[in-house]
């Protein structure tokens, strides 16, 4: 956190100096380390092992907040007879289907709950390469498979719990065989600290102390935090890798509370808010599912499949019709379905190496690149520019000429030989963009928290603003449409597009975005909560959960009142979402009857005399719903939430400790070994993922786990004095000097046992490619003894490429594609590689040198087909 | 200063205590208080936005075009910056502390190729020049200090693996000016490029500098330096523009961690004490102040530090002394012989004449 996160770090400073006691836990001593109370060393891509080490702890121990377990959780649940745990089938869980590679989760489903298959009619062989013909399947567990591929293909939304109706059958002292508490104790029992140990590399002592360290400092008193950020993410078990802190976070009763949680620190600044109003394929505004082409015809059949009975997300009706009202203004009406058939569908994997790889098949021609530079930050570099050069057109928008710009003239591929400039067809229109201090506009931080920010200084020459572009580009498309009778031009000219500029360049007003952001009723008032929104066409919310950021037409996310001006919970700077609320979920702040767990970690509480929840923070709970309130029968939406139904956008109002529902990959986190792992799985026969994603191409070659050829282990990451691929950094002398050369970092017994010297060359091979670095020696790398391999692991900083002032190759280019079957990310933050001294070789003879490892290794040709 | 100054003793002081040295440089008694940084290197996470900011706002060139058109690697753990310098005011030390574990005795791995430890800048005398670096010189590094000996026995913080047998800790320090109490830049500057603020700062300033490069000898620390492309000497203002503005130096204002702390040097100080005295009372023995004693050799600094080490781990010299200390004396016996010769010759010559 301090290496990439460094202002935010900050307040783990103000924390620490309050005596609370920092742990890191890393592969790598980084500055983080440096400054932590303890530094755990591990094995990259070993999390879930430590992560369910520290779950074993507490339940073996007996170190749940049993009280919060039982009010909040579904720790009493009752799971079906047909479930099998990978104890007892060698690290698969049941439901599993061998041919397809995916799970069928009916038999995850708790006892009571009703699992409805999608109806006959929605079944659609339109992801062709995930059908099976195979014999002996079933067709429901085929199309529930199918429905399970389905939605992991759309985020957000209520997912496969929309279909669950129905009581869960409970058991409230815990004891059953089959209730989750002892499910779960089952499947963590062999996860013991010597196994951690051995799966880790850390020592047992080490784990005990954070184990300790965190049972000490959670319970009614005292909360723990957990930080990550995407080592955390970058996995082929990255899903589940935060289903263990959340599992484990739950039973320690951190969450919704002060001082607890679970924080993402994303990459870049407001990821959080291109999130929320999503740059994601698969979802709309506030984690509205995006419509599938073929299972979703009509609002109404959206509706049943992703808008839970119950619940807050019972209410997804008024939230999307809110949404159609934004967009399309007075042409959503109610005969035409709100216009819900001007959004785009989904027909597939559209993930961005979903997208590249259909680049490169010539399925997908034009591409708009905002932001990022592929070329170098994104995994297997090769895979990228190939889908680059076989586009129709490109444009980058950023501040520097960055090498997805220029890949035509000055790639890798050009100097190998692959790729010819003069067979390049890609037309690459570059757009100055403006930088952050040049555009008005809000960040969304990790804690849901807008902030505004005005424009500093004007953008330089042709430099615009995000905003302006597109919103330049819409009018344009929009004044090339005029007059269009064709009913597919619809969407396009009947959007509300009509924001005032200003200045002499247009800029569109940032505010009045925001303000359709927040949206309005039926009299054109700034509304002030997304409980205003209704689904019969009188209100406009452009993302419903920031309505209220312009509540009585006041930018809410501008506000800058002193933190020292205000109480702890600082409720006037800026905005969170939703309806301000700086701890979400914060109902499980108070027991069951609504009285805070202690004094000193009241957050919210019932007051029984004015019968309303009050407290330091905006309620995240209907406001004058009793903690007694039982639901009647049948009752729908947040009406059948009870009293201690804190986790209120849950169906069942409860926290998952075992997700029957919602996960391609199984109900509880496993741990499986990386695709490219020196080591065998010490816990279970299943090697990795069984669900994983694979992208089987020559220019996406893999290589063998636990082969002698690529031996050591690599991880990517960042340094502090620059910023992802280097767009923002490498071309600043003031950064570019402080960190000026791509460097591998190695530790003293790998520089012996290889023979590579400080600050000599290095190169490094996988089955991808080869890159070469300079060699950093230093003991802030060590060794790690897994099982009965000594495992050497190789530090890589991304940011270089070929372009600014401080250049070198990209450590992404090592890297292949695998994915996490249930957000299509990428294993990027583990692979393996080998390294050997010296520079790589130039031109086409570095193909016939990465040949060369691959027939050693007994992989397939690569190539760039 | 002259030589009836000198030899008077009626000039502004050149060594030990003195609570006030900007009324001493001739301000009026009603100056500002004297200003300062304390910098706690115990919270520093060696984030280097000291060092860009400190450029950013007072236009100093980067190295990599003053110096040597290169950008390469120094070697020294994530220090690129290498030392302070005419295009360095402020520079990020990284020292890579490397220490037996429990009982251990063999050294890892057995291995000769690597560097150990990373890191560890050299102590260098007066007149740092930059170095230029290219791919084929070997870099700065190992150390003239014995590490193992300067070890406290117990640490706040560590990695260690089970398969190993040290332990490591990443030190991190943002060094600056000292803006010393008794600075022999500013004594030995012939135009009065040099001078001493109201603020009780010492700052050079460029259209008076003459690039005679007297400072750069005399400054006990190896902090100020004459730049190559123009010529004039440089080192941090105390961003003195900034001062009177009512603003904090641009390397405090960019400290994310609180590490570098602006203030009147009185309340640094007392928060300094306070620092260190929580800091013992947890067990972090090693803490010590550096630069905030009035009775060392340069009467304290106007920047002082927190340091989890000796000062020769950070390539501070442990003991420095303002290099005109001694002048006073010198200008005395100079003197003394001036007159003893000439009675000589005198006596030489009257005896002649007898």
């Amino acid at each position: 956190m301090a290496e990439a996160h460094p202002v935010g770090f900050q307040w783990v400073m103000e924390a620490k100096k309050r005596g609370a006691k920092i742990i890191h836990v890393d592969p790598r001593f980084t500055r983080t380390s440096a400054v932590a109370d303890m530094h755990v060393p591990f094995r990259a891509g070993a999390d879930i092992a430590f992560l369910g080490g520290l779950i074993n702890y507490v339940l073996s121990e007996g170190k749940d907040f049993r009280e919060y377990v039982t009010t909040f959780t579904n720790a009493a649940a009752i799971v079906g007879e047909d479930f099998v745990d990978t104890e007892d089938m060698a690290g698969l869980f049941s439901g599993f289907n061998a041919e397809t590679g995916r799970y069928d989760p009916i038999s995850w489903q708790i006892e009571g709950v009703e699992y409805e298959a999608p109806a006959a009619g929605m079944r659609d062989h339109w992801e062709s390469d995930l059908r099976s013909d195979g014999p002996g399947q079933s067709e429901q567990g085929e199309l529930r498979e199918h429905h399970a591929a389905m939605a992991s293909d759309t985020g957000g939304g209520a997912g496969d719990a929309a279909n669950a109706t129905g009581a869960p059958v409970r058991d409230e002292t815990l004891q059953h065989p089959r209730c989750v508490y002892q499910v779960l104790k089952r499947h963590y029992a062999r996860y013991t600290p010597e196994a951690v140990s051995r799966v880790c590399g850390m020592s047992a002592e080490q784990f005990l102390e954070v184990a300790h360290a965190i049972t000490e400092n959670s319970g009614r008193d005292r909360t723990t935090a957990w930080v990550y950020s995407v080592g955390w993410t970058h996995h082929s078990v990255g899903a589940q890798y935060i289903r263990g802190a959340a599992i484990l976070q739950t039973l320690l009763g951190n969450m919704g509370r002060p001082g607890g949680g679970i924080l993402a620190l994303r990459g870049h600044a407001s990821i959080q808010g291109s999130t929320d109003i999503p740059t994601l394929y698969d979802l709309l505004p506030g984690y509205i599912p995006m419509p599938n082409a073929h299972l979703h015809d009509t609002l109404r059949s959206f509706l049943d499949a992703d808008a839970a009975k119950t619940g807050f997300w019972g209410n997804m009706d008024t939230y999307v019709v809110s949404l159609l009202k934004a967009w399309w203004g007075d042409a959503a009406t109610a005969e035409n379905d709100w216009a819900f058939d001007y959004l785009p569908r989904l027909t597939g994997d559209h993930g961005t190496y979903g997208i590249v790889r259909d680049q490169i098949d010539r399925k997908t021609y034009g591409y708009f690149v905002v932001g990022e530079n592929p070329a170098i930050g994104h995994a297997n570099g090769k895979m990228q520019r190939l889908g680059l050069a076989n586009l129709e057109w490109l444009v980058v928008r950023d501040m520097q000429m960055i090498e997805t710009a220029t890949f035509w003239k000055d790639g890798p591929e050009i100097e190998t030989g692959e790729l010819a400039t003069e067979d390049i067809g890609t037309e690459v229109f570059f757009l100055p963009c403006a930088n952050h201090t040049e555009k008005a506009g809000t960040f969304t931080n990790t804690q849901r928290l807008l902030q505004w920010r005005r424009e500093a200084v004007h953008p330089p020459g042709d430099a615009r603003s995000e905003l302006h572009f597109y919103f330049h580009l819409g009018k344009r498309i929009r004044e090339k449409l005029a007059g269009s009778t064709d009913e597919r031009d619809r969407p396009l000219l009947d959007l509300t597009w009509d924001y005032p500029t200003f200045g002499v360049q247009d800029e569109p007003d940032p505010e009045s975005v925001l303000a359709e952001i927040n949206g309005y009723d039926a009299d054109g008032e700034h509304l002030s909560s997304y409980t205003q929104l209704k689904a019969d066409g009188s209100t406009s919310a452009g993302c419903w959960i920031y309505t209220g950021v312009y509540a009585d037409g006041v930018n809410q996310a501008d506000r800058r009142k002193p933190g020292s001006e205000q109480d702890w919970v600082a409720a006037e700077w800026g905005w969170a979402w939703p309806a301000n609320r700086r701890t979400l979920y914060n109902r499980a702040s108070a027991d069951a009857e609504g009285r805070p767990w202690s004094e000193r970690k009241a957050l919210v509480w019932w007051d029984a005399e004015n019968e309303t929840w009050t407290g330091h923070d905006i309620p995240d709970f209907e406001a004058t719903k009793s903690p007694s309130y039982v639901p009647a029968e049948g009752a729908t939406r947040q009406d059948a939430l009870a009293g201690t139904d804190a986790f209120i956008m849950q169906a069942d109002g409860k926290a998952w400790l075992y997700a029957p529902a919602g996960l391609a990959d199984g109900p509880m986190p496993t741990h499986y070994e990386p695709v490219e792992s020196p080591v065998a799985n010490l816990l279970h026969d299943q090697q990795d993922n069984p669900a994983l994603e694979r992208i089987d191409r020559a220019w996406n070659r893999i290589n063998p786990s636990q082969s002698e050829v690529y031996p050591y282990v690599f991880l990517t990451y960042r340094l502090t004095e620059h910023h992802t691929a280097g767009g923002m950094s490498r071309f600043l002398p003031y950064l570019a000097e402080l960190q000026p050369e791509f460097f591998c970092e190695i530790s003293p017994a790998l520089a012996a046992e290889r023979g590579l010297e400080h600050l000599g060359w290095a190169t490094l091979i996988s089955a991808r490619t080869a890159i070469e670095a300079r060699v950093v020696v230093t003991e802030r790398m060590k060794p790690l003894r897994i099982g009965d391999h000594v495992v050497h692991q190789i530090g890589l900083p991304y940011h270089w490429g070929s372009n600014g002032l401080s250049t070198g190759d990209p450590a992404n280019d090592l890297l292949g594609v695998v994915m996490d079957p249930n957000v299509h990310i990428q294993e990027s933050k583990v692979a393996t590689c080998d390294i050997q001294p010296g520079r790589r070789p130039r031109g086409p003879a570095l193909l016939e040198f990465v040949e060369s490892y691959r027939r050693k290794a007994g992989v397939e040709p690569g190539g760039i087909t | 200063m002259s030589l009836f100054e000198a030899f008077s003793g009626t000039a502004n002081s050149l060594s030990g205590p003195l609570p006030d040295p900007t009324t001493d440089a001739g301000w009026s008694g009603d100056h500002p208080k004297r200003v300062g940084f304390f910098t706690d290197t115990s919270v520093c996470i060696g984030c280097k936005a000291c060092e860009v900011a400190c450029k950013e706002w007072n236009l100093v060139p980067d190295d990599g075009t003053d110096a040597s058109d290169l950008y390469r690697l120094t070697g020294m753990s994530y220090d690129n910056t290498g030392d302070l310098g005419s295009s360095t005011w402020r520079h990020v030390a990284f020292i890579e502390d490397v220490r037996p574990h429990g009982s251990a005795t063999a050294a890892h791995g057995g291995q000769q190729t690597g560097f150990l430890p990373a890191g560890l800048p050299a102590v260098h005398g007066g007149g740092n020049g930059h170095t230029p670096r290219d791919a084929d010189t070997a870099p700065p590094g190992g150390g003239t200090v014995d590490l193992l000996s300067l070890l406290p026995d117990d640490g706040a913080h560590g990695q260690q693996t089970p398969d190993d047998e040290r332990d490591v800790r990443w030190l991190m320090a943002s060094d600056v000016c000292k803006h010393c109490t008794h600075a022999g830049c500013l004594d030995v500057c012939p135009t009065g490029a040099l001078f001493r603020t109201e603020f009780g700062t010492v700052v050079v300033q460029d259209d008076i500098c003459n690039g005679c490069g007297y400072c750069v000898p005399s400054c006990p620390y190896g902090v100020i330096d004459v730049r190559e492309s123009d010529g004039g000497a440089h080192k941090c203002t105390l961003c003195y523009d900034r001062l009177g503005e009512g603003l904090e130096p641009a390397c405090a204002k960019a400290c994310p961690t609180n590490s570098i702390q602006f203030g009147d040097l009185d309340e640094l100080q007392a928060a300094a004490d306070a620092r260190l005295a929580e800091l013992h009372g947890r067990g972090v023995h090693e803490a010590r102040l550096y630069g905030r004693d009035p009775d060392d050799g340069v009467g304290g600094d106007g920047a002082f530090f927190l340091l989890l080490d000796e000062p020769e781990v950070y390539g501070m010299p442990p003991d420095p002394i303002v290099t005109t200390r001694d002048l006073p004396e010198m200008w005395r016996n100079a003197a003394l012989t001036a007159v003893g010769l000439g009675a000589a010759v005198v006596a030489a010559f009257w005896g002649g004449r007898r």
